[in-house]
């Protein structure tokens, strides 16, 4: 400082300070006063709230804690049947994805350092499991799963593979292989029945896709072979890993939304993949693809077709269109929240009412007849409600899973939130006195909130706000489908150690009342009528 | 340091003095309430904000939140910098430099969201921006502090700067 301030200073020095410049310097200090009465008045009015909700909502804060198989070391010999699409990212939730995919995560991990999806990957459990044996149709997909069945140390294309996992090509050899203990089945649909079935029968244990199976008979007659060959099955549904839904299952059951008399479900997509257009792979031909073995189950045969071949879901001769496909995970999702088994009733309306432009490249030689804007009304007239799912393939506007009662509602998606309903009898008093405000949720549930999301696709994303790509376990982000798959591994390995019989989350029981009931919304939109299911006989009318 | 302190011989009027205290401690008053908030948030992050980022700057932001040790820090800087600078304004206690310091955590915000055409965020705001924001204004606020310094009348630093000599 200058000598002149300083000068200044000293004249004026600490002895010099008169009270009134002495109380000037400290004048500011009773708003930290107000502050603080201000801060310790908002605390507790928010945790008053918060407490006073907390009564209301009362939802345990632990993780939840699904199964708990003995942890022995057992390796589990897996055998797999169809490596499309589904097929390739079931390996990869076991643990073993093609070098290429290890080199695209690789790839985007460097180009974004917020992609994490890599890492992600290399942290998935080790399952302890070996894949002894491949089989599809097409050859280029057989070898491509042999090298990915041979990637057990999650390397990239340039890593040395010891190819073990042998290819058959015809999968009744692999069911029958005695180096196998357990088999995932990813065909069509047309052709899930059977392989389970007959892996059941040489008592191999069976992780089959959804929907179970393409036609009521085949429900019945694998439910009856399941449960005889006393094997370890899992349905493919892997939104029963999904913390939300286990959450939304315990608020139903305290009945913090009271009486449920609705609940609507949806499915959105807009892409040609979305609405199963997939490409035409440049080898597939009739040397590559064994078209009899893939046509074997169907009534009519077809002349050889690549559209039919790749884009198989567009065709009741293999698959159910949107309600095995997409309705079916819809289902199971509040089917585990809230026990609902198979309705009362189906109706359904829709119709082909988008893909149908040849020139848009929606089809090649025959437009699809499974519709592509679907709507089913299930009733359960025991439980006083109605379940209404309701898709289109030709518009992504986003919309959860809503489930409606008295009291409350509930909108559920990867996250929870649960309001209080205005009129709700329950919570009246509560609503008149301002502790419950109808506009604002009761409830939140975020998975993972903590945790930084890495950039995912924009396919990706619709499947994480359902539930069905991602879930957390302790704050840590893990595919939904390797915690299924993991689920199988371990009640294999249970049901091995103690002879037990042992049901996976979505188990054979299920798994039927999954199948008929997506089988009622497809008679109900073939037939254009109102499908009854008769409890005591056991069948559809 | 006379620099630093210019204008600390400047006579205000009382009207003068009093209006640019109130002014110095609502803006100390605003940052410590946001600091308070933060501390008593035990999941409080900053990362939701970074990742909402627009604008040229917006990689920048986004390069923070996807490290977790620069995320920390960002963190911790946020909640007891913004605490910090509000007792400072409020107390009057070393006020220059926590205006500067407050000036600039308020760019940082203005880059990560600026009010230019063509970008939206999922932050909400009440107001309607466009360049000029709250944020913004803020920081000019700060500025006029700045050049207006009350602390050596008004304030802690009154005792401090004199002491030492």
């Amino acid at each position: 400082m200058s000598d002149k301030v300083d000068n200044k200073n000293s004249e004026a020095g600490k002895e010099g300070m008169n009270r009134r410049e002495v109380l000037k310097g400290l004048a500011t200090i009773p708003v930290l006063g107000a502050m603080a009465y201000g801060a310790i008045k908002k605390v507790r009015f928010e945790d008053n709230r918060k407490s006073n909700l907390k009564q209301v909502v009362n939802l345990s804060s632990e993780d939840p804690n699904m199964y708990s198989y003995s942890k022995s070391d057992r390796q589990i010999r897996i055998g797999l049947i169809g490596f499309g699409i589904r097929g390739e990212q079931l390996m990869r939730a076991a643990g073993f994805a093609h070098p290429e995919v290890i080199d695209n995560l690789k790839e985007a991990s460097v180009k974004n350092s917020s992609d994490k999806r890599y890492d992600d990957y290399l942290n998935q459990d080790n399952l302890n499991i070996v894949i002894n044996g491949v089989s599809d149709v097409f050859d280029y997909r057989s070898e491509r799963a042999q090298l990915a069945a041979a990637n057990e140390d999650r390397e990239g294309i340039s890593g040395s593979f010891l190819k073990k996992a042998k290819i058959y090509k015809n999968w009744r050899d692999l069911v029958a292989a005695d180096d196998i203990d357990a088999v995932i089945i990813a065909t069509p649909d047309h052709w899930h029945s059977k392989m389970a079935i007959e892996a059941a029968r040489h008592g191999k244990h069976v992780y089959v896709e959804k929907a179970m199976t393409r036609t009521i008979e085949e429900a019945f007659e694998l439910k009856n072979a399941i449960k005889e060959a006393n094997i370890v099955f899992q349905l493919g549904h892997q939104g029963r890993q999904t913390e939300s839904n286990l959450k939304a299952r315990e608020a139903i059951n305290k009945g913090v939304i009271g009486n449920v008399n609705l609940i609507e479900v949806c499915t959105n997509r807009n892409s040609p993949n979305g609405a199963w257009v997939y490409d035409i792979h440049p080898d597939a031909n009739e040397n590559t693809i064994d078209w009899q073995q893939f046509e074997e189950p169907c009534e009519v045969k077809h002349p050889f077709s690549l559209e039919r071949f790749f884009r198989w879901r567009c065709w009741w001769d293999y698959g159910t269109g949107l309600s095995g496909d997409l309705l079916t995970h819809e289902y199971d999702a509040i089917n585990q929240i809230m026990d609902l088994g198979i309705p009362d009733s189906a109706v359904a309306s829709g119709g082909v009412y988008f893909y149908k432009d040849k020139k848009a490249g929606h089809y090649i030689n025959e437009v699809r007849e499974v519709p592509d804007v679907f709507q089913v009304s299930f009733d359960y007239k025991d439980r006083d409600l109605t379940l209404l799912y309701s898709a289109s393939l030709a518009s992504n506007m986003e919309r959860g899973k809503m489930i409606m009662g008295h009291d409350g509602y509930m909108d559920l998606g990867n996250t929870l939130n649960i309001y209080a309903d205005r009129e709700s009898t329950k919570y009246s008093d509560k609503i008149k006195t301002g502790i419950i405000k109808p506009d604002l949720p009761i409830y939140t549930f975020i998975p993972g909130r903590n945790n930084v999301d890495a950039v995912s696709s924009p396919t990706e994303q619709y499947f994480a706000g359902r539930g069905l790509l991602y879930t957390y376990r302790s704050g840590k982000r893990v595919d939904t489908t390797h915690l299924h798959i993991k689920e199988w591994i371990e009640a294999i390995r249970e049901s091995l150690d103690t002879g037990k019989t042992i049901l996976p989350s979505c188990n054979i029981n299920m798994g039927f009342q999954e199948a008929i009931t997506a089988h009622m919304a497809t008679i109900a939109y073939r037939e254009q009528r109102t499908v009854f299911w008769d409890k005591e006989n056991e069948k559809i009318v | 340091m006379k620099r630093f302190f210019r204008g600390i011989n400047q006579d205000y009027s009382n009207y003068q003095l009093s209006i640019l205290v109130v002014f110095r401690v609502m803006i100390g008053w605003h940052f410590l309430y946001e600091g308070i908030t933060k501390i008593l948030n035990p999941n409080w992050t900053s990362v939701g904000y970074l990742l909402d980022s627009g604008g040229l700057f917006s990689g920048f932001f986004k390069f923070i939140a996807a490290s977790p040790e620069l995320l920390k820090l960002v963190d911790f800087i946020n909640i007891y910098g913004l605490t910090a600078i509000g007792l400072g304004l409020i107390l009057g206690l070393f006020t220059q430099l926590f205006t500067l310091g407050g000036m600039l955590l308020l760019a940082f915000y203005y880059l990560s969201h600026p009010p230019i055409i063509g970008f939206n965020y999922a932050i909400p705001s009440e107001g309607n921006y466009l360049f000029v924001n709250k944020t913004l204004i803020e920081m000019a606020g700060l500025w006029v502090l700045y050049l207006f310094p009350t602390s050596m009348k008004i304030g802690l630093d009154t005792f401090i700067f004199k002491v030492k000599n």
